[in-house]
Order: structure tokens, then sequence, then C-alpha cells
């Protein structure tokens, strides 16, 4: 493999947006630094910030590393950033709007008909129904990676119930309590009004037929949630309840919030729990986590969940392949961002290439999360890939490939000083009436040298995010 | 033929139940060969439930009931105005592509034994008639038995056993047409028998499959005929678990007793 393109580059001539960074790694020693990674920790671990990122499992009460050198974007490379981020998530909006309505999309043939009606993100108990604003995923976190000074890609749209914001707030929080002084030398873009802006975005999509004041509460599956820890910080620094499936009945379609002074309407509902849990009589009749009722309530248009049920059918890893023609479908416009290139194992001579160079490619299964279930193949042994390839010949529609990345690389602090590791990057873009992005979003690091895999259950930490005012 | 219905669903507990809801898919909609005179959905004290549409287009209303209680139920009337069409289901509500009903669900996926009987008519060209000789092979394949098996029961599972109710033999016809390539759904509904000698047997369920130049057509494996002027079609959907007449949860309570009594009669036109 090339080597990465590293985003501060030599510490000697640092790119421009780090020569801070770079002048204040050169003259604090490692010693201060390893003291200040300490104290960090000490920080997360009194804040009980200890989840995974994403729904990846693993043991709720780790701490996800915290890396104390920030990773930094310009004014420039954000402004790129943030446009190709708006557009992508209006298209994939419209594009699920379609998906639940007239199929337009489907129907012009511009993506096979199977791979959406077949698809198990798809969601029959959608179709029909309109949404406020025709947003259905409000929340959309999405996966960026970098291989050079300009050029990022999208590896995946997350438009569920992405987690991970929390981090971005409270890695904020933590640079600023200790290194206050390197917070001084730049003009950092900040992100702490996240929480205000996510309130308005859900105020904004309320029924047509709730009050100027509608009700919002977040819908948690509990404190046993590897996520929980977000659900109770964001309802908090909302002021919006914190609520579980008991909390909230429905009756004559309409969704009450039961509280100490009787009953409550509730208008919109930031649920962090999977569709095939929020209602019982619709979904997972086992679910003890959700509200009975909730999708009747849903479908008479009394109550506005976010993200929408079946917003699923856009992140599913074969429909991203489809995500720039969405962008020229729907908007008119030439996608700004780029999808990582990517083969279809579901066509027989894409299949063909993939099985032939499964060394160098990255095989994903289409409905797995969480870097479980793909096969690095460069990092793979023989017999590794063999197994794999016959997976892939059983059921190729499973599958998709991409070419391994060169992901870049930041300077990272590691037991034996500062040394580069790849990165990822997941900003949040918020869609209610307008579109909403906090300037820039969650970096994911990959701790073990060499690795590409920057998920918290592999060994991921994460790093704040600067955004430098122009 | 006019159908009158009173559908009337019992819910007797063990105990008090502090909350119980109850989805119900029990209002037909108007097509060619059905048309819904009057109908009227409501609970015990006779007021109406709050109604919704689902994703299938069937008509449906929620009932919940927040409050310690040992006893429930739905009531349903109404009549209908039915024609025979030959099974042939047009001008139907359908907001899904026929595509969408090759898909499989958990009821419905087959195995070895479902594909050796879909294959089993391979020979027959013309869709119509083979499709009709799998409805009757279904039918002799599965015996009528009430209480052979349960809701939970699958297509593959049923036709293993040899036995089971209409709700099996659709699920059995619906994965074995969507195995040779026809879309199909489940339907359910109420059948007046002609002679009322088993009112219980009067809420019923079939299958309708897609077929070219025709469109969807109902199959009754249970009875080996398509649906007559004496079908009342209710809600479709993949499987049972999309149609269900009802969907019930309830916290508290030991257990429940469920009472169902279906009358289903014919109205003498009047002149």
């Amino acid at each position: 493999m090339t080597s990465a393109f590293d985003e501060m580059g030599e510490q000697a001539s640092p790119r421009p947006a780090y020569t801070g960074v770079a002048a204040w790694l050169a003259e604090t020693p490692a010693a201060a630094l390893s003291a200040k990674l300490d104290e960090a920790e000490l920080i997360f671990r009194r804040t009980g910030i200890t989840f995974a990122v994403y729904t990846e499992g693993g043991d709720p009460e780790r701490l996800i590393p915290f890396d104390i050198i920030p990773r930094v974007l310009d004014a420039r490379e954000w402004s790129v950033l943030e446009r190709g981020l708006a557009q992508r998530v209006r298209a994939l909006n419209a594009f699920i709007a379609d998906v639940y309505g007239p199929q337009e999309f489907v129907r012009s043939g511009k993506i096979p008909a199977p791979l959406v009606l077949h698809n198990p993100g798809f969601a029959a108990e959608m179709v029909g129904l309109r949404v406020p604003a025709g947003v259905y995923t409000h929340i959309a976190g999405i996966d960026m990676v970098r291989v050079g000074p300009d050029e990022f890609y999208v590896l995946e749209d997350n438009c569920r119930t992405p987690s991970g914001v929390s981090y971005m707030l409270e890695n904020r929080e933590a640079t600023m309590r200790l290194f206050p002084d390197l917070i001084r030398r730049h003009r950092i873009r900040p992100v702490s009004h996240y929480p205000e802006e996510l309130l308005g975005t859900l105020r904004s999509v309320a029924p047509p037929a709730a009050s100027d004041n509608p009700t919002v509460v977040l819908l948690t599956p509990g404190s046993y949630n590897s996520a929980y820890y977000e659900h109770s910080f964001l309802a908090d620094e909302m002021g919006v309840e914190l609520v579980e499936g008991v909390d909230l009945m429905v009756e004559d379609l309409v969704v009450y919030m039961r509280t100490t002074r009787g009953r409550q309407r509730v208008d919109v509902i930031y649920r962090r729990i999977d569709d095939a849990f929020l209602d019982p009589l619709a979904f997972r009749p086992d679910s003890a986590l959700g509200v009975p009722g909730l999708m009747a309530a849903y479908r008479a248009g009394n109550v506005t969940l976010a993200n929408a049920v079946g917003a699923g059918i856009a992140d599913d890893k074969a429909v991203y392949t489809y995500v720039p023609e969405m962008v020229r479908f729907f908007l008119g416009e030439e996608p700004i961002l780029k999808n990582v290139p990517t083969y279809r194992c579901s066509e027989a001579d894409e299949r063909a290439h993939v099985l032939d160079r499964l060394h160098e490619l990255v095989v994903k299964d289409v409905h797995g999360s969480g870097g479980y279930g793909m096969l690095v193949g460069p990092h793979a042994t023989k017999a590794e890939r063999a197994a794999f390839a016959e997976k892939i010949k059983a059921t190729p529609d499973r599958y998709i490939a991409q070419p391994t990345l060169s992901l870049s690389t930041c300077p990272t602090f590691v037991d034996n000083g500062i040394a580069p590791r790849h990165v990822d990057l997941r900003p949040f873009v918020l869609s209610g009436r307008d579109i909403k992005i906090v300037p820039g979003g969650l970096t994911r690091v990959a701790l073990r040298e060499g690795s590409l895999v920057v998920n918290s259950s592999q060994g991921g930490g994460t790093k704040d995010t600067w955004v430098l005012d122009g | 033929m006019r159908i009158r219905i009173r559908h009337e669903t019992r819910y007797r507990y063990d105990g008090p139940v502090d909350y119980a809801a109850q989805v119900v898919r029990l209002t037909p909609r108007d097509h060619e060969g059905q048309r819904v005179l009057s109908w009227r959905v409501a609970d015990g004290s006779g007021r109406m439930l709050s109604g919704f549409e689902d994703g299938y287009g069937n008509r449906s209303h929620l009932v919940t009931l927040a409050r310690r209680h040992e006893e429930s139920s739905i009531v349903v009337t109404g009549e209908v105005e039915t024609a025979d069409t030959s099974g042939v289901v047009a001008g139907a509500i359908d907001p899904l592509p026929s595509l969408y009903f090759l898909r499989r669900t958990e009821a419905t996926t087959p195995d070895a034994a479902i594909e050796a009987l879909a294959r089993a008519q391979e020979g027959v060209a013309d869709p119509v008639e083979r499709l009709h000789r799998l409805m009757l092979d279904v039918r002799a394949r599965v015996a009528y038995e009430i209480g052979s098996t349960s809701v939970a029961t699958s297509a593959a599972e049923a036709l293993a056993r040899g036995r089971g109710v209409c709700q099996d033999h659709a699920h059995v016809l619906i994965a074995s047409s969507r195995l040779l390539g026809f879309p199909a759904r489940y339907v359910s509904g109420y059948l007046w028998d002609g002679s009322l000698t088993g009112p219980a047997e009067a809420s019923h369920a079939w299958a309708e499959v897609r077929i070219p130049g025709l469109g969807w057509v109902g199959l009754d494996a249970a009875n080996g005929v398509s649906p007559t002027a004496s079908y009342v079609r209710i809600a479709t959907g993949l499987d049972y678990a999309d149609a269900a007449p009802v969907r019930g949860i309830r916290r508290g309570g030991a257990g429940e007793t469920l009472a169902v009594s279906v009358e289903v009669q014919q109205v003498q036109a009047q002149q």
C-alpha cells in the first residue's frame, strides 16, 4: 500500500490548518501530553460517557479512548463538505419519500425494483404515508473518508438512528478544559449548539395539527442500551422528556405521555429504538420496549417519528451504490460528494472481478454494520479469503466490494509518542424544514498501527474535530 | 348477493388487566364484485373505534383500554353487496406493486417439499390451469382439520403435517406460487357457506395470485375454488401476520379467553 495522506503533513512544514497544532506538539513534552491523557480519561469517567459508537454490541461500560490531538479541517474544505452533505441528504430524503410514494426512481429503471421491494429495509407499513416536510431521515450520520488533499469519499450513509454525536460534543468540552491555550490560539467554529439545532429540527416537523409549541420526547430502549448515555445526555441538553415505551400510550390514535400531572399529548418522538421494536401491534409482537398502537397514530398523521420508520431502505450498502444517481434524478444536480467505487456482487461480471481480486478488496455484507461480517482482503489469510469467496458465491446479493482505500492519517498520541493513525469522519446532518449541519462531526481513529478499522468495537478511538473559521 | 355480517370478538381475562390494545382489520372496501352498503366497528359499549389505513390499504381500527378491566369486546356489523367475478379482483385499492408480493416471509418460506409441490405441474403451460391444479394439489395434501395448527404455523410445517386450516392452505399456496414467480398475497375475509351449519368457519382466508393478463385472482385452496359471491374480502398482506383480523397485546392478567362469534347470512333481495 502506498503511504497515506497525512492531514497535518510534515511537522516541520505542516499544512496551513495545522500550523498551530504542529507548533503546540513541538513545544509540549511527551510527559505533559501523557499527563493530559490521564486527565482526559478522568473527565470522561466522571461524565459517565461510556458506550459503543453505533450499535456494535460489546461491553457497554467500556470507555472509548479519546485521543487528545484534535483533527483539523479548514474553512474551504468544510464548505465543500457542507454543501455536499446537504445535497446528499436532500437526495436521500427524496428517495425515501419516492420509495413509499410514487416509486418513480424504481419505475424509471434507475434501481432494480427487487433491490427496493424485497429489501429487508423496505417497510410496507410506510406505503402511502406522507410525513411532514417529506423528511424521513431527520438525523443522518454520513461516514466520510479522505484519501488526498481534496479527495473525500462517502463510505456509508446512516439513515436510521446514527449515534456518536454526544462524543462530538464531549470531545470539544474535553479539549476546552484540557488545552484552553491551544483553543485560544485558533478560531474554531463551535459545535455546542447541536442540541438546540436538533430540537429546532424536531419541532419543525411536528404534525400539522400540533400547537405552536409542540411536545417533543426522546424515546429510549432504556438504561441497558449501549447508547443510553447519549439518549439521556441529548434529552437533557434539549430540555425534553426522556421516555421509555411504558411512559407513552395511544388513545384514539393520539400519543400521550404519562406525567405526574396527568397525561400530555406528544407530537414528535425522537426515537432511538429500532423499527422492529417500536410497536408490538405492527412489528415484533414480543417487543416490550415499544408503544402499542404507535404505528396507528403515525399512520393517522397524529405524531411524527424521527427518524421515520423504513428510513433504512436508504442506507442499505447495495442501495448506497445508487446514491449519486439519486442526486441527479431528484435534484437535477451533479453530486458534490463522491461514492467509493463499489462492485455489486449481484452482477455476474462484477462478481467475477471481485472473486479475482479478493486480496485487494474490502467485501461487506450489505446488511452488516459495525465492521462485522466484512473481509479486508489485504489483511486476510488465504484461507479466510477462500472461505469468504464461498459465501459470496452462495448469496451474491448480500455482498458489495470496494478497493482498500488508503485512509488519511492524523497525528495521534499513542504509547510510544505521536504517530500517524488512520481516521474517518461522521458529520451529523439535521433535516427538518431546513438542513442544519454543525461544523465538523465525529472523527474516529484506528488506534492500532496500520489498522483501517475505526469502529470502536475493533479498537477505534475518537478525536475532537475542528473546523477553522475562514 | 347481499350478505349481512355480525362479528363479535370478546376477551375475558383471568384476573384484572391494566392495559390492553388491539389493532383490528375487519372492514371491507369496495371493488368490482363487492360494494359495502353499511359497516360499523365499535367497542362493547357501542362506541365507534378510531380508524386508519395501513400500508396495504387495509382499513384498520385501534382499540386501547388503559384502565383496569377483566373483559372487553369489539363488535363489527354491516352489509355487503357481492357479485361473482370468477375470482378476478379488479378495482381494489392496491398501493403496492405486484412485484412486492414475491417477497418471502417467515410463514411462507418454501422448503424442499413446497418446491416439489410447486414444480409438480410444471408441464402445464397455461398459468390459469397450472395455478388451479396447484390449488387442488394443496387441498389434497393438507387435510382440513380445526385445531391442528396455530397462527404461528408456517407453510412448510403445515404441509409436512398434512393437516391445517384455511390459513395454512393459503400460506402453502402463496409460498408455492411465489416460488414459480407468481406474486401472491394473503386475504382474510368472510364466507357465507349457504347452510350456516358452522358459524365459526365463517371467518375465512384464501390467496390471491397475480396472473398475467388477468390481474389478481382469488384462489381458495381450502375449498378448491375461486371466490364467488359468497365471499366478502376484507384485508390483504404478505401473510397472516399482515392481514390478521385482530392483533392484540395486554399488560397484566394471567391468561385470556378469546370468544369469537361470526354470523354471516344472506339477505333476501328486496323486490
